[in-house]
C-alpha cells in the first residue's frame, strides 16, 4: 500500500476539510462555545451534523451500523477537526469508545451503539489516576457483588466527562496496581448512583472531570470484554486514540504553521515584508520539514494499525512523540513569528498553542511515548 | 494471487539462491563496495558472483529498461525487490554515480544512442564515472563556475579546476560542468562527458580530517573533448549551453540519494545496537544518554515513514518537486546527530584512530565523514533556502 491516501481517502479529506471549515470553524465553534461559557465546551448540534456525515460510526464496523473504516480514514477527520481547533467528542466517542465498545458483546453493542452513531449520545473514557498519563497503574478496583460489581476509586482529568452520557472505566478486578492483568472495562451511565463529577475547564476550553465512584453498582452486563482480560481491549483503544491524537496534532500544527507562514508574507517591518528575513525563512523552513514528516509517520501508523501489524506498537509512540514535537514547535514559533498580535486572545495561534499543550498531554506526551519506543525496542 | 505478491515470492526466492551468506553481512570497509569500472577488482569470489548474478538479471539498475541494461520492473516491483534485500541485509551489487546520477539525466535528457552505450557500460559496471561540479570558487554558488571550454569546431579545448570529486582518482570518465559562454551565466554552461584518460587530465587527492581522501582535485590542462562519439552520440548531456538545465535535474538525484543515509529502508532503533554495543563492554547507557537515544530513534524511525512516503509520492508524481531538497536536509542532519550518539556510546574506545578493534579507527572516521553530509551536494542552508522559495513560496528568497 502507497504511503499517501487513497482516491477514496483524498475525496474524504476534501469533504471533511469543506465540512470542518463551513460548521466547525474556530469563529463559530470553539470561540462561540467559549465566550458563552458552555458547560459542555461544544455544540450538539454539530456533533448530530457529524452522525448525518457518517463520522461518528466511521470506525464501527457496517454490521454494526458504522461504516468500517480504518484509523487513516478517522485520522484524515481528526486533521481536519486539529486544523479547525472543532470542539467535538469525535476523539473520545467515535475513536476510544468506539473502539473498546466493538470488542463487548452483542448486547452491549446493540444497547450502546446505536445512540453512538446518531450522535444522541457522548461517551467519554476514564482511564487516568493522576495529572500525568500512567495506564500501568490501575487502582480504582471493581468488587465482586452478587451478579455485578462494586466500582470505588476515582479517575481524573476525564476528558469530555462533562457532557459524556457514558463512561468506559479501566477498573482493577484483581491482583496489584502495577499489575499487567487483572484490568476490566465497563461500560458505565453517568448518572448511576454513588457517582460524583467536578467539571474542570483547560487551558484549550475543553471540559474534563475529576470522577469519583462510591460503590457504584454496576450489573454484568456492563464489562465489555473479559473479566480481567480488559487490558488487551485497554491497549486496543489506547492505541486508537495515541494515534488519533496525533492525527489532531497535525492538523493542529498545519493549521498554525499555514497561518503563520500567511502572516510573514503579509506583515511589513523595516519596509519589507518579514517573510524575506533569512531568519524566518529557514526557521519557517525547518518547521514546515519536521511538520511533513510528522504528517508521514502518522499515516504509516495509521495503515500499520489497521493492517493488524506487529510494528503498529512502536509506530505509534513514534508517531505520537513526533508529532507532540513537531506541532510543539509549530505553534511556539507560530506565536513568536506574530510577535505581539501572537499574544493576544483576538488572534487565533494563540489558540492553536493551547489546543497543542492539551493534545500533547492526552494519551501520553512526548516523554512517556519516547521511553515506550525504547523499551519496546529493547533498551 | 496476485501479480504482486507473485513477484514477492519469486524475488525471495531468487534472492535466497544468487545472495551469498557473506553479502548478506552489513558492508565494514571500503572494498566491501563494489564500484565496477575499467580498474576495479573484486575483494572475494561473493562479491564477483553476486555483481554476475545481479548484472545478468537486470538487478544492478532494477528499475532501468531491459535495453539499456535494467530489469525493467514497475515502481511498486521495484520497491518489492528493495524490501526484500532489505530484509535479508543484501548489500548493494554494485555502487556508481553512473547509477545515481548520471544515469538519471541519461534517461531524460540523453539520446538514443548515449543511452545504448552509457546506460549499458553503467548497468554493467564497465566504466567507472565521477561528477565535475563544484570549482574552488563555486561551491554554494555553483553557477559561477569558471572552467572554460574553447569551441574548436569538432571538439572543445578545456581548461580549469574541479573540486570535492569524488573517487576522481578511480574513474574512468568524468561528467562535467564546462562554460561555453562566458557572457551568459545560467544559459552558458555546457554538460560534458569525456575520458579521464585522455591527455590533459590530471587529479590529487585531498586529505580530509578523517584521515581518508575520497575527494580529488581534478585539474584540466588543454583537454580535448570531442562533441560526438558517433552517430547519434554527442559528447554533452542535452544542448549546449543547456548544461545547468541537466545539472539542477542531477542534484534533485544527489539530494534524494544523500537524504536517504538517514532513514531509507532502514528501521530498526539505533538504540538497540547501542545498547547491545554498551552489554559488550559492560558500560552501563546513562539513563540520560538512553533518553536522548530515544529521542533520536522518534525522529530517524518517523524519517524512515518519510522516506516511503517520499519514494512512493515521487513515482507516482504525486510529490512536490522540490520535496528533495527538504529529504536532503533532514536526512543529513540525522546522519550527523546518529554518529555523536555512537561516539557517545563508545567512550574512550571510539577515539582510537589506528586499532585493530576499531577497523582502523572506524567510528571516529565514519564520525568526521559525515560533517560532510550537511555540505556537500548543498548545504542545509542552502536547502533551507530552497524549501522557503520553492516550497512555502517565501518572497525574496
Amino acid at each position: 500500500m502507497p504511503l499517501y491516501h487513497s482516491e477514496d481517502q483524498a475525496m474524504l479529506s476534501d469533504t471533511a476539510r469543506g465540512f470542518m471549515a463551513d460548521e466547525g470553524n474556530i469563529a463559530n465553534g470553539l470561540r462561540h462555545w467559549r465566550d458563552r461559557d458552555c458547560p459542555d465546551g461544544f455544540g450538539h448540534a454539530l456533533w448530530k451534523q457529524f452522525a448525518e456525515m457518517g463520522f461518528t460510526g466511521m470506525l464501527l464496523d457496517e454490521a454494526d451500523g458504522g461504516l468500517g473504516m480504518g484509523h487513516v480514514e478517522a485520522g484524515i477527520v481528526l486533521e481536519e477537526i486539529g486544523r479547525n481547533l472543532t470542539p467535538s467528542p469525535f476523539l473520545t466517542s467515535s475513536v476510544l469508545a468506539a473502539t473498546a465498545l466493538k470488542h463487548g458483546s452483542n448486547d452491549l453493542k446493540e444497547r450502546y451503539l446505536p445512540g453512538l452513531i446518531e450522535g444522541e449520545s457522548v461517551f467519554a473514557v476514564a482511564v487516568d489516576e493522576t495529572a500525568k498519563h500512567r495506564p500501568d497503574r490501575i487502582t480504582t478496583r471493581a468488587e465482586k457483588s452478587g451478579n455485578g460489581f462494586k466500582l470505588t476509586g476515582a479517575k481524573s482529568f476525564v476528558v469530555q466527562g462533562a457532557s459524556a452520557d457514558m463512561l468506559i472505566v479501566a477498573a482493577r478486578t484483581s491482583g496489584a496496581d502495577d499489575d499487567a492483568d487483572g484490568i476490566t472495562l465497563f461500560a458505565v451511565p453517568k448518572d448511576a448512583a454513588n457517582m460524583s463529577h467536578d467539571a474542570v475547564r483547560l487551558v484549550d476550553s475543553s471540559m474534563a472531570t475529576h470522577t469519583r465512584f462510591d460503590g457504584v453498582e454496576l450489573d454484568g452486563g456492563a464489562v465489555i470484554g473479559e473479566v480481567d482480560g480488559g487490558r488487551e481491549v485497554l491497549n486496543a483503544m489506547l492505541a486508537a486514540g495515541r494515534i488519533g491524537t496525533a492525527a489532531e496534532g497535525v492538523g493542529v500544527a498545519r493549521g498554525a504553521m499555514d497561518m503563520t507562514i500567511d502572516y510573514i508574507k503579509q506583515r511589513k517591518q523595516f519596509g519589507q515584508v518579514i517573510g524575506e528575513f533569512q531568519a524566518l525563512q529557514h526557521r519557517a523552513s525547518h518547521l514546515y520539514s519536521e511538520v511533513e514528516i510528522a504528517r508521514a509517520v502518522t499515516i504509516k501508523a495509521q495503515q500499520l494499525l489497521d493492517e493488524g501489524a506487529e510494528s503498529a506498537d512502536l509506530m505509534t509512540s513514534v508517531a505520537k512523540a513526533k508529532v507532540a514535537k513537531a506541532a510543539g514547535l509549530a505553534v511556539k514559533e507560530g506565536v513568536q513569528m506574530h510577535g505581539g498580535i501572537g499574544m493576544t486572545d483576538e488572534y487565533d495561534i494563540g489558540l492553536y498553542m493551547k489546543r497543542d499543550r492539551a493534545l500533547q498531554e492526552f494519551l501520553g506526551d512526548a516523554y512517556f511515548h519516547a521511553n515506550r519506543v525504547a523499551d519496546i525496542s529493547g533498551y | 494471487m496476485s501479480d504482486l505478491e507473485n513477484f514477492r515470492l519469486e524475488t525471495r526466492e531468487w534472492l535466497e539462491a544468487n545472495c551469498p551468506a557473506e553479502m548478506r553481512k552489513p558492508v565494514r570497509d571500503d572494498d566491501d563496495v563494489y564500484w565496477g569500472g575499467r580498474r576495479a577488482t573484486f575483494k572475494n569470489d561473493a562479491q564477483k558472483a553476486w555483481f554476475e548474478a545481479c548484472r545478468d538479471k537486470g538487478y544492478t539498475v532494477p528499475a532501468w529498461p531491459k535495453a539499456y541494461g535494467g530489469a525493467g520492473l514497475s515502481a511498486p516491483e521495484a520497491k518489492i525487490l528493495r524490501q526484500e534485500m532489505a530484509a535479508i541485509g543484501a548489500r548493494p551489487p554494485l555502487s556508481s554515480f553512473g547509477i545515481w546520477m548520471l544515469g538519471p539525466a541519461l534517461l531524460k535528457f540523453g539520446t538514443e544512442g548515449q543511452k545504448q552505450r552509457f546506460l549499458n557500460e553503467i548497468a554493467r559496471g564497465e566504466i567507472r564515472w565521477c561528477q565535475g561540479y563544484s570549482e574552488p570558487g563555486s561551491g554554494s554558488d555553483l553557477v559561477s563556475m569558471q572552467t572554460f571550454g574553447e569551441d574548436k569546431g569538432d571538439h572543445w579545448q578545456v581548461n580549469g579546476q574541479k573540486i570535492w570529486t569524488s573517487y576522481a582518482d578511480h574513474a574512468d570518465w568524468i561528467f562535467c560542468l564546462v562554460r561555453t559562454d562566458k557572457d551568459n551565466k545560467y544559459k552558458g554552461i555546457t554538460f560534458m562527458l569525456f575520458d579521464m584518460a585522455g591527455a590533459g587530465v590530471s587529479t590529487k587527492p585531498i586529505l580530509l580530517i578523517s584521515g581518508n581522501s575520497p575527494f580529488c582535485e581534478t585539474f584540466f590542462d588543454d583537454v580535448k573533448v570531442p562533441k560526438s562519439y558517433g552517430e547519434d552520440c554527442p559528447g554533452f548531456v542535452g544542448e549546449i549551453n543547456r548544461g545547468w538545465d541537466v545539472a539542477k535535474y542531477l542534484l534533485g538525484h544527489e539530494r534524494e540519494m544523500i537524504s536517504g543515509m538517514g532513514g531509507g529502508e532502514r528501521t530498526a532503533a539505533i538504540g538497540t545496537a547501542m545498547k547491545r554495543h554498551s552489554a559488550k563492554t559492560g558500560d552501563d547507557l546513562d539513563p540520560m544518554l538512553r533518553a536522548e537515544l530515544a529521542m533520536f530513534d522518534v525522529d530517524a524511525l518517523a524519517f524512515t515513514a518519510m522516506s516511503e512516503k517520499f519514494m512512493d509520492e515521487m513515482k507516482s508524481g504525486k510529490g512536490h518537486p522540490a520535496q528533495p531538497n527538504m529529504m536532503k536536509y533532514v536526512g543529513t542532519e540525522l546522519n550527523k546527530r546518529r554518529h555523536e550518539l555512537m561516539m557517545s556510546v563508545g567512550g574512550s574506545r571510539s577515539l582510537e584512530w589506528e586499532s585493530e578493534e576499531t577497523r582502523g579507527g572506524a567510528p571516529s572516521r565514519d564520525w568526521l565523514r559525515t560533517k560532510a553530509n550537511s555540505i556537500e551536494g548543498g548545504t542545509s542552508e542552502v536547502m533551507l533556502n530552497v524549501i522557503s522559495k520553492r516550497i512555502l513560496e517565501l518572497p525574496g528568497a
